[in-house]
Formats: C-alpha cells, sequence, structure tokens
C-alpha cells in the first residue's frame, strides 16, 4: 500500500519533470533552431525570457525522482544506476553543460561569448532528455537485470526501443516548449514569434505522432511484454493520449493556446502513465516488483508525511513563481520599456 | 528484496571512482557553501539599501544577487551530479543503506526546491515587487539553505556513526529513519558546516573587496563591499573555533580511529603529546612540532587521559594518516589565521569607537584578501579529514568503499570526461564572475527598470 503510493508519488514527479523540465529542455532545442544571431535574437530573448525564472525549480523534480528512487526502490535505484552507467553520466554532463551555460549566457554581453554559451546551451538540451529517454527506454523493455551492474553497459541501452525512448522525449520536449511559447509570445506582444511558434508545435505534433505510431511495430517486435501492456490495460490511457494528440491540431489552428497547452500536458502525461500501467507492478524484469523492492514501511511512512508537509510550502510557492512571471509586469515598466 | 551480487572490482576503477566523487564533491562543496551564505549577505545588503537610502548598499545587494544567480544554477547543476553519482559510483552503498538515509535526502530535496523557487522569484522579480516584499522573498531562501546543508550533512553524518538498522545477512532490517538522522555525528557536524559555510561566503566576498581597496578604490561602495562580510565572518569565527573544537572531541570519543589519523597517534596511551606537522613513516609521525601532553589535555583536560591510537584497528583499516594528519592541521591553522583577522578587525573597531579614526592599516586588507582563498582552503581540508579519516569504510564498521563501487567497467572514463566538464565549467564560472565584477548592473531580467536608480561609480 505505502509502496505502490511512494510509488505514484515518484510517478508523479517524473511526469512533472517531464511536463516542465522537459519544456525548457524543448525550448533549447528551438533555441537551436533559431538560426544565426541576429535572425534568432527575438526567439531566443523570448525563449530565455520565458524558461529564465522558473527552470531551476523544474529541474529540481529529477533530484525529487532520483532521490524517491532510492529511498523508496534502494534496489532498483543501484540496479538501473549501475547498468545504465553510460546514459546516465552522459545525461548528467548534459544537465551540467545545459546548466551553466544558460546561467553563462545570461549574464554575458560580448557577441561571441553568447554564442558559444548559447551554442553550449542548445546542444545539451537535445543532447540530455536523448539519453533520459534511452533510460526509460531500456527500463520499460526489461533490459535492466536486478543486481549491482549485471546488464550490459552498452546493449542495455542501444536497442531499438531505447533509441525510440530517446528520440521520443526529445521531440514531446520539443512539442511541449512550442505549445508554451505560443501563449508566451502572445502575452508578450510579439504575434509574429507566436505563429512561428505555433507553425513549429504543429510541425512537431505531425512528427512525434507519426514516431509514436511508428514506435508501436518497433515495441511489438523488440519489446513484446511493454506492447502487451500497452495495447491491454494501459490501452484507455494510450487512446486518450492519441486523441489529446489529435485534438491539439484544431486547437492550435484556432490559436487557443492557453487549452492548447493544457491538452499538450495531458496528452503527454497520459503516455507516462500509460508506461506505468503497462509495467505494474513489475519494476525490473523478470521479477523484481513494487513489493520485492520497496523499502520498509518504517521508512516509506515518514518519507510521505515529510513530502505531505513540504508540499503544504510547496504548492502554493510554486503556483506563485509560476502566475507571477506569468503576468505582466507592473504598469510603470511597460511605460519605461516603451519610451526606451 | 532482490539479493546483490558483488562482483570483483579492479583496484583502478575504484580509484577512479573514489577520484570522481573526491573531485565533484570538493567542487560543489565551495557552491554550497556560497548557496548558503552569499544570499544572507544579500539580503542583508538589500534591507539596509532599504533603510538606510544607501546607494552603496544597494548596488552590493544587486551585484551580490547577479553572481548569485550564476552560482546557484552552477551549483544546482553539480549538487544534481551528486545524487546521480551516488548511484553511478556507489550503488552497493545506495542499494543497501539508501532508504536508511533517504529521508534527510527526501527533505533536503523539498528545501532545495523551496530555495530554486524563491530564487527564481528573488531574482527575477526585482521589479515586480514592492521593495519590502521582494526582500522578504529573499528569507526564505535562506532558511532553505541552511535547512538543505542541515539535511545533507546529517545523512554524511550518518556514515561516520550509522544507526536506525539492523543487518541481517546483508540485508537491512528494523529501519528507523529518524534515529538513522539524527545519529550521534549530525550536530556537531551540521553546526561546524554550516557555520563554515557563512564563513566562507562572507571572508570570499570580502576577498573581492580587498582586492578593489588594495588597487586604492576606497570608495564606500568597495568598503563596505569588505567590511559588511569581512565583519560577519570575523563574529562567526569564534564560535567556529569551539564548534570545532566540540566535534574533535566527539571524534575522539566516537570515532577513535579517525582522531588517531588526525593527530598521528599509533600507539595507545595517556600523556599523548600534540603533534603539529610531521610526516608519517613506519610508526611514528617523523619531523613534527611536538607539545608534550597536548592531545590529552585537549581531549580530556588532564595529562593521564587515556588516547587510543591506530594500534587499536589493523592496519589494512587505518586511513591515510599523513594526509589526514596534515589536512587537519591545515584547517585547525587556518581557523586561527581567521580567528586573528577577526579579533584585528574587533581592535581596529573598537579603536575607532575611542579615537573616532579607523586604525586598520594597508596591511589588514592583504590578511582580508587572504583570508578567503584561506577559508576556502580550510574548508577543503575539512572535509578531507571527514572522508579520508572514514577510509577504508563508506558506512564506518559496516560496509567498505570497496564493497559499495559499481563493477560496471569504464569508471576511468567517467573520471576523465568529469574532470573535463568541471574544468571547462571552472573556467567558465571564474570569468563570468570577473565579467560580471568589471560590468555596470545591467538587468538581470530584460524587463527590469529600476537599474537606472543605481549609478555605478
Amino acid at each position: 500500500m505505502l509502496a505502490n503510493l511512494t510509488l505514484a508519488v515518484m510517478w508523479v514527479g517524473l511526469t512533472c519533470y517531464a511536463l516542465f523540465a522537459g519544456a525548457d529542455f524543448g525550448a533549447g532545442a528551438w533555441d537551436l533552431l533559431a538560426g544565426g544571431p541576429r535572425r534568432g535574437a527575438e526567439q531566443r530573448a523570448l525563449i530565455e525570457h520565458s524558461i529564465g525564472p522558473v527552470w531551476e525549480a523544474n529541474h529540481v523534480w529529477l533530484i525529487f525522482v532520483v532521490v524517491l528512487l532510492w529511498t523508496g526502490f534502494p534496489p532498483v535505484f543501484a540496479a538501473v544506476m549501475s547498468t545504465l552507467y553510460l546514459p546516465l553520466t552522459f545525461a548528467a554532463l548534459g544537465i551540467i553543460a545545459r546548466g551553466a551555460s544558460f546561467a553563462f549566457r545570461k549574464v554575458s554581453s560580448e557577441p561571441r561569448l553568447r554564442q558559444v554559451f548559447g551554442g553550449l546551451f542548445a546542444g545539451s538540451s537535445v543532447v540530455t532528455p536523448f539519453f533520459l529517454g534511452t533510460v526509460a527506454g531500456a527500463v520499460a523493455t526489461g533490459r535492466v537485470p536486478p543486481g549491482l551492474g549485471a546488464g550490459n553497459p552498452y546493449t542495455s541501452w542501444t536497442g531499438p526501443s531505447s533509441l525510440l525512448g530517446g528520440v521520443l522525449a526529445v521531440l514531446a520536449c520539443a512539442y511541449l516548449a512550442a505549445v508554451y511559447l505560443c501563449q508566451d509570445a502572445t502575452r508578450s506582444g510579439e504575434p509574429q514569434l507566436a505563429e512561428a511558434f505555433r507553425r513549429r508545435a504543429l510541425a512537431t505534433g505531425a512528427v512525434t505522432g507519426a514516431v509514436a505510431l511508428a514506435g508501436i511495430a518497433i515495441l511489438h517486435s523488440d519489446a513484446p511484454q511493454l506492447f502487451a501492456g500497452l495495447t491491454g490495460r494501459a490501452l484507455p490511457l494510450v487512446i486518450f493520449s492519441a486523441v489529446a494528440g489529435a485534438a491539439e491540431f484544431p486547437l492550435l489552428w484556432r490559436r487557443h493556446y492557453v487549452t492548447a497547452r493544457v491538452v499538450a500536458a495531458l496528452a503527454v502525461t497520459a503516455i507516462l502513465w500509460g508506461w506505468a500501467v503497462a509495467q505494474y507492478p513489475v519494476l525490473l524484469e523478470p521479477n523484481v516488483t513494487v513489493a520485492a523492492s520497496a523499502a520498509q514501511n518504517s521508512v516509506l511512512a515518514p518519507t510521505l508525511v515529510a513530502l505531505a508537509v513540504g508540499a503544504v510550502i510547496l504548492v502554493p510557492s510554486l503556483w506563485w513563481l509560476y502566475s507571477l512571471f506569468q503576468q505582466r509586469p507592473r504598469e510603470r515598466t511597460r511605460t519605461l520599456r516603451a519610451m526606451r | 528484496m532482490t539479493g546483490i551480487v558483488l562482483a570483483v572490482v579492479r583496484p583502478g576503477d575504484l580509484a577512479a571512482a573514489r577520484a570522481q566523487m573526491g573531485f565533484s564533491l570538493a567542487w560543489h562543496i565551495v557552491l554550497a557553501c556560497l548557496g548558503v551564505g552569499l544570499p544572507l549577505l544579500t539580503v542583508l545588503a538589500e534591507w539596509r539599501g532599504i533603510r538606510t537610502g544607501d546607494q552603496s548598499y544597494r548596488l552590493l545587494a544587486r551585484r551580490w544577487a547577479r553572481a548569485m544567480g550564476v552560482l546557484f544554477a552552477v551549483g544546482a547543476v553539480s549538487g544534481t551530479i551528486l545524487s546521480f553519482e551516488m548511484g553511478l559510483l556507489w550503488p552497493g552503498l545506495m542499494g543497501t543503506f539508501g532508504q536508511v538515509i533517504g529521508l534527510p535526502f527526501a527533505m533536503e530535496g523539498i528545501a532545495f526546491f523551496i530555495e530554486a523557487i524563491f530564487l527564481g522569484i528573488y531574482l527575477y522579480a526585482w521589479d515586480r515587487l514592492e521593495p519590502r516584499k521582494h526582500v522578504l522573498t529573499g528569507l526564505p531562501i535562506i532558511v532553505a539553505g541552511i535547512a538543505s546543508a542541515f539535511f545533507v550533512v546529517c545523512a554524511n553524518a550518518w556514515m561516520n556513526q550509522p544507526r536506525g538498522f539492523t543487518l541481517q545477512d546483508g540485508r537491512v532490517t528494523a529501519v528507523q529513519p529518524w534515529a538513522a538522522m539524527f545519529n550521534p555525528a549530525a550536530p556537531p557536524q551540521t553546526v561546524h558546516m554550516i557555520l563554515a559555510a557563512v564563513m566562507v561566503a562572507c571572508f570570499l566576498t570580502a576577498s573581492v573587496y580587498a582586492v578593489a581597496l588594495l588597487r586604492g578604490r576606497r570608495d564606500r561602495y568597495h568598503r563596505l563591499g569588505f567590511f559588511l562580510p569581512l565583519t560577519i565572518g570575523a563574529v562567526v569565527t569564534p564560535v567556529q573555533i569551539v564548534v570545532g573544537d566540540w566535534a574533535a572531541r566527539f571524534v575522539a570519543n566516537y570515532q577513535p580511529t579517525k582522531l588517531a589519523a588526525m593527530e598521528g597517534v599509533y600507539h595507545t596511551g595517556t600523556h599523548v603529546p600534540l603533534t603539529i606537522g610531521g610526516i608519517a613513516q613506519g610508526d611514528r609521525l617523523r619531523y613534527g612540532l611536538e607539545i608534550p601532553d597536548g592531545l590529552s589535555l585537549l581531549v580530556g583536560y588532564s595529562p593521564d587521559t587515556e588516547i587510543r591510537g591506530l594500534d587499536q584497528v589493523p592496519r589494512d583499516r587505518w586511513p591515510p594518516v599523513t594526509g589526514v594528519h596534515l589536512a587537519f592541521d591545515l584547517m585547525v591553522g587556518v581557523g586561527f589565521f581567521l580567528l586573528l583577522v577577526a579579533v584585528w578587525l574587533a581592535v581596529g573597531a573598537f579603536l575607532r569607537r575611542r579615537r573616532g579614526r579607523f586604525l586598520l592599516p594597508r596591511a589588514f586588507w592583504v590578511f582580508g584578501l587572504v583570508a578567503g582563498p584561506a577559508a576556502v582552503v580550510a574548508l577543503e581540508a575539512g572535509w578531507t579529514v571527514t572522508e579520508e579519516g572514514r577510509q577504508p569504510w563508506i558506512v564506518q564498521g559496516v560496509m567498505s568503499v570497496r564493497d559499495a563501487v559499481n563493477p560496471a567497467p569504464g569508471l576511468m572514463v567517467g573520471l576523465w570526461l568529469v574532470l573535463v566538464v568541471y574544468a571547462g565549467m571552472t573556467v567558465g564560472v571564474v570569468y563570468v564572475l570577473r565579467r560580471l565584477a568589471k560590468q555596470t548592473p545591467v538587468p538581470v531580467a530584460p524587463q527590469e527598470r529600476d537599474v537606472e536608480d543605481y549609478p555605478v561609480t
């Protein structure tokens, strides 16, 4: 009971990481594709402006998931981290490069330096979700056996499903970012940027959908167990995700950006929870289940209580952070800006 | 629970894993200290600026806030790497004991969350909030920063004094997470570390302004930038020396082998001298300065106090004596140097009140300049004592580092990658901070308006 609750809380954390930090990574990907320093300046300013205040808080969800995994399911943590040492090291280095170079770029003024840091930021924003996606793929397809470093350090995460996981992660991040940025651009009074990101959201939505469909065929041959779960118990969630994904097109077409945000987030959420439902209760193939790997109740109970108490402070604070920067700045500021 | 099979670990990979962990921790710990101390200084300066209307305080707050933004970002990611490395490098530790020390880490996660949220607000909402409200958003950063340090060091203290579990055939049973978290080493270690963090941030910040003072920029802005952090650091220093004494006495009672290595005591006995400096050769320290009965007096206030030496444990369980001993002496030495700076400042301030003139000579600025890097040296040396002094154990008396390390091949490659990336990041941080120090304050966020109100001198 407590173990299932812990897993659910961890999955909520993972979902938040995907929806918030994922969009930050995606914004980095659009930064990469924004073009030369002059042509892309406006887009980069918008991206920097919208992820600047929130990316660090969004990033903490990852730490949340990692800590909850080792606290709640220590043998699973040990097995995943030790076998998937390589992609996780690459992801970790990507996280470092992304965060540091974003902060460096923000305070640099020379164009040359901004370009170097910007390139690092944007490049690592693509690399990091890719490797995290391969990790998800490796776990989902049962290529991480229990034990310390028991799996193959290379083939465990280079199979077709893992690569699919990596590509889908990058696409989903880019898609979320494009959808979110439409509204950000509209709010900051830049309709031409909103149009640009609307086109990108539509295109990435189509590509992501196509890759996901093709992915079903890959899973069928590469990961029959996951395939059976996704087309069995998890089918409602998969269908829900597909419907939400399809509903995005008319929403974006009619420029209902706020609704489009919610629906895009729901589509990604449904995929993550579909994976969880499909695989439950097995965490690691063949037989490491939730019950078999969970920490003792004497650990889970106080941890969950601590998180609940923390949430009382955390949720309003997060709400304030997001809402503060979704509002327009104070009136005087805008007039001053206009005067400059 | 699935049994964990231990594979054979190559010695090179173990050394690589230890080097990687040590390096990334040593790197992060400086950032972590600044993360605890800088918000304190910045909020203080901003508050004084609001109260007094003094432009210099306001400008200091803006400058420190910008540096804080960069340092916090880098600290956040280098801290994430550490949480990854716990599993990438030490899955044996985490697979077995992850649940025992999970609770403080979960709470640290929440504290860090709050820090990150309010840092985002503090740095970016300068123009969206009234000044008084804005300064208040800095307070959660300070509280959460101190809380994070407390939780993380609780977990580290557990490695020195493991409690709250029973081990049966390599499996952990009857876990009591609160007992594990509030282990006996937690009080001295957490207090010592939090004070150290404040000291490092204060002395390091003061150092920056000492350079400017020495270069002849004696205006109010630079003087305040020097004396505000230096004063806080000076107040904390004597307290830290008392706490350090408590921490060392704790080690003497609870981790006698670590103390033996710290002080280079090979043979158990009474009337043990205090040896300053020296190199371990054979079964004794050579070339050190010995103070007769010194250690016995320090530990038990009597020359008859018995000190347990390294001879109490087999030789293969000795920590590296020379390194631990010299690191300890270095930390204590720097501590007393900082105390000298603090006393000098206090005398200067006292004389100023008496005679109305500031009597600190130029040489004092040189001392203030040295104090920052010296505090970092003491921090790293102290950290070395804690970690190396526990060797070969990762969990004192329970699990050795060899049993905790990841048996996967290629850890050496990871070490090189991490070294290269961190070297790049170091260059980046230093370069960017130097640029920041020279620049006039341009807005942190493009929408900021109040920058015009703060002219730069």
